[in-house]
């Protein structure tokens, strides 16, 4: 072999590798979930495999519920199963990438149940690039029979990580209020449902008022407005235990309660003499601080998700703007400057934005800017009255309150993206308003 | 005006009518124009009176057997007879006391300095035209503001609680002016030995 040759085969070989690696690279399976509108991803969902008969029907809805949360995101498309060509036998095998390509599927997930007995099932799943001919994920999970909706909400989860980069937020909760009656004699319910809508129950019996629930960041607590001693208060709940108790018993009116986010503290709103101002409570030696002083309404605090700066609402400027300041009080400076009034604001769990309601020439509006500045301001919603921004655990999706005008008017939970599309309604068994999203479950 | 005037009108009408009558249009009304001009000023314009609707009465609509004495003093009832009111209203994100509102609150005032040992209640409510905790906030400065006045009339503060209702209280379903001007206010309940 020569000098010259040998050169030649390594500047090949080297060349080879790279367009390999471009190859590959071009071939990766990945969205982009910062753009709005852009074209959903085709993937396949087969109905699982399932060898036993008391799992067949488990093994259906499993891949069904995968495919509505995937759809749901708006990122995804889930191809008609009557279009599909293969059909696998066994997961373990490599699916014929052709047959899927034919039916121009992106991604293929192909799963199969394991009943080991009658009180436990393990589920499998594998997720495919079709186009780039390999597998990007194989997992494995165990569970009870009737626990199957969490499984399929890890694999949506699993999938939404792989594909995107970012964090899923399927397999998590949403704590809001059910709402019934006319609009002069409205009941208003504590209740509970999976992120999809399922599962929905009532969390307290009782006919009195409770507003805004709010989710800790790190347990499965929630803390709440009641007036079962005729006043406004401010609850917590272990949705555990069951275990409820209310906050510091103040002689004031208390509103507008949420979490650190570390879980520790309690920041809401206290009025005296008609004055409301922000508190923060320590959770475990129940002390209280004060953090703002004005004369003015300083009311719906949120905590940075690094506990450092407090978002507030306050019409000290004359309107109801937004304020940051830092979490000991200090520094405080108003950042929303546009036309119309800011409330209800809150931080996103990825830090960069902050979420709030603005009405303006009669509507509201859902919107974010930048927490930093105040400036990038975008609505994403607007309607007769669209409030109380709640934020998906990983920062992507909001949901918020939707009620419609007039006497016969009532509420609804809507969700919409981070980009402003993909607006939805969220399905709940009645009128609902106040949602708060849960962190992802453990 | 004068005979002569209605002579020569009355003249020009039945010529008018009979042309009308005629298959063919007859000039002759035409020649009595001149006439006409000479002496009679034009009429003042016609202005129809207002039109009268109807009013219409219904048995149903007969009043119920007027209360033959005030309501018993010293309860709720009693309260709200006397104060006139047991509401009073605020302006769009306003919680300000019109003269009006004071007037009012005087007499509500009044009534607890009368009925040394009640209590009184009040809840602060918004309109639907804000957001939920905004409108917690601004209901517990309409109540207190009640508060606060009726306390400057010689009230003890301990025997006033305030509470809010947000936008969670309307007393009126309508999403218009008129709604809303009702949906913000102040509510005064008095508790009276127990009973509310």
């Amino acid at each position: 072999m020569t000098k010259t040759n040998s050169f030649i085969k390594i500047v090949l070989s080297i060349f080879l590798v790279l367009w390999g690696l471009s190859a590959n690279a071009f071939a990766q399976l990945e969205i982009d979930i910062t753009k709005g509108n852009s074209e959903p991803t085709p993937i396949a969902i087969p109905d699982f495999l399932s060898s036993h008969p008391e799992t067949t029907q488990i093994a259906k809805d499993i891949a069904r519920v995968i495919g509505e949360d995937l759809e749901r995101s708006g990122l995804f498309e889930a191809l008609d199963p009557a279009s599909f060509i293969e059909t696998q036998t066994d997961i373990n095998y490599q699916p014929r990438f052709a047959d899927w390509r034919l039916i121009k599927a992106r991604a293929l997930v192909s799963g199969r149940i394991v009943r080991e007995s009658s009180n436990r099932l393990k589920v499998e799943f594998r997720l495919w690039d079709i186009y780039g001919g390999k597998q990007l994920d194989g997992i494995r999970l165990a569970t009870t029979p009737d626990n199957w909706r969490r499984v399929a909400h890890k694999v949506s989860d699993a999938i939404y990580k792989r594909l995107t980069g970012e964090s899923g937020y399927f397999d998590s909760r949403i704590v809001y209020i059910s709402e019934s009656g006319p609009k002069t004699d409205r009941r208003k319910r504590l209740a509970i449902m999976d992120q999809d809508g399922d599962n929905a129950q009532y969390l307290l019996a009782g006919a009195d008022l409770v507003l805004t629930p709010r989710f800790s960041p790190t347990a499965q607590q929630i803390t709440y407005l009641s007036w079962e001693t005729g006043r406004s208060q401010v609850y917590l709940l272990d949705i555990e235990t069951g275990r409820r108790e209310l906050l510091g018993n103040f002689p004031d009116i208390t509103i507008a309660p949420r979490f650190s986010p570390d879980g520790k503290s309690l920041i809401f709103s206290m009025v005296k003499r008609g004055n409301s101002d922000v508190y923060v409570m320590d959770l475990r030696s129940r002390s209280t601080r004060r953090l703002t002083t004005n004369s003015a309404i300083d009311v719906s605090p949120s905590f940075s998700p690094d506990g450092k700066k407090i978002v507030f609402n306050s019409d000290r400027g004359g309107s109801p703007q937004l304020y940051t300041m830092n979490a000991d009080g200090s520094n405080v400076k108003r950042i929303s400057f546009g036309d119309g009034r800011y409330t209800t604001p809150n931080w996103s769990p990825r830090g960069d934005l902050i979420a709030f309601t603005k009405s303006y020439q009669g509507r509201f509006h859902i919107g974010v800017l930048n927490a930093q500045t105040g400036k990038a301001e975008r609505l994403l919603t607007g309607s007769y009255l669209d409030e109380g921004p709640t934020w998906s655990p990983n920062g992507r999706v909001i949901l918020f309150s939707r009620e419609t005008r007039g006497r016969n008017g009532s509420s609804q939970i809507w969700s919409v993206d981070l980009t402003g599309s993909n607006l939805r309604k969220v399905d709940t068994p009645g009128a609902a308003s106040d949602p708060a999203w849960s962190p992802v479950l453990p | 005006m004068n005979k002569k005037t209605l002579k020569y009108t009355g003249m020009v009408v039945i010529a008018l009518a009979f042309s009308a009558c005629a298959t063919q249009p007859d000039p002759a009304p035409i020649t009595q124009k001149q006439q006409v001009e000479k002496v009679a000023p034009l009429a003042p314009a016609y202005t129809p009176p207002k039109q009268i609707k109807p009013v219409v009465r219904q048995a149903e609509d007969n009043l119920a057997e007027a209360v033959p004495e005030a309501p018993k003093a010293g309860t709720k009832e009693h309260f709200k007879y006397m104060a006139g009111e047991d509401r009073v209203y605020f302006g769009y994100d306003r919680y300000d006391l019109t003269p009006q509102t004071r007037d009012v609150l005087r007499r509500q005032a009044q009534w607890l300095k009368e009925y040394s040992s009640s209590i009184l209640v009040v809840g602060g409510n918004a309109d639907e035209r804000g957001t939920r905790e905004y409108n917690l906030a601004l209901g517990a400065r309409r109540a207190d503001a009640v508060k606060a006045f009726i306390v400057a009339q010689g009230i003890a503060p301990g025997r006033i609680t305030t509470v809010s209702y947000g936008k969670e209280r309307p007393i009126d379903g309508g999403s218009n002016e008129a709604a809303w001007a009702l949906n913000r206010n102040a509510h005064s309940a008095v508790l009276v030995g127990g009973t509310s």
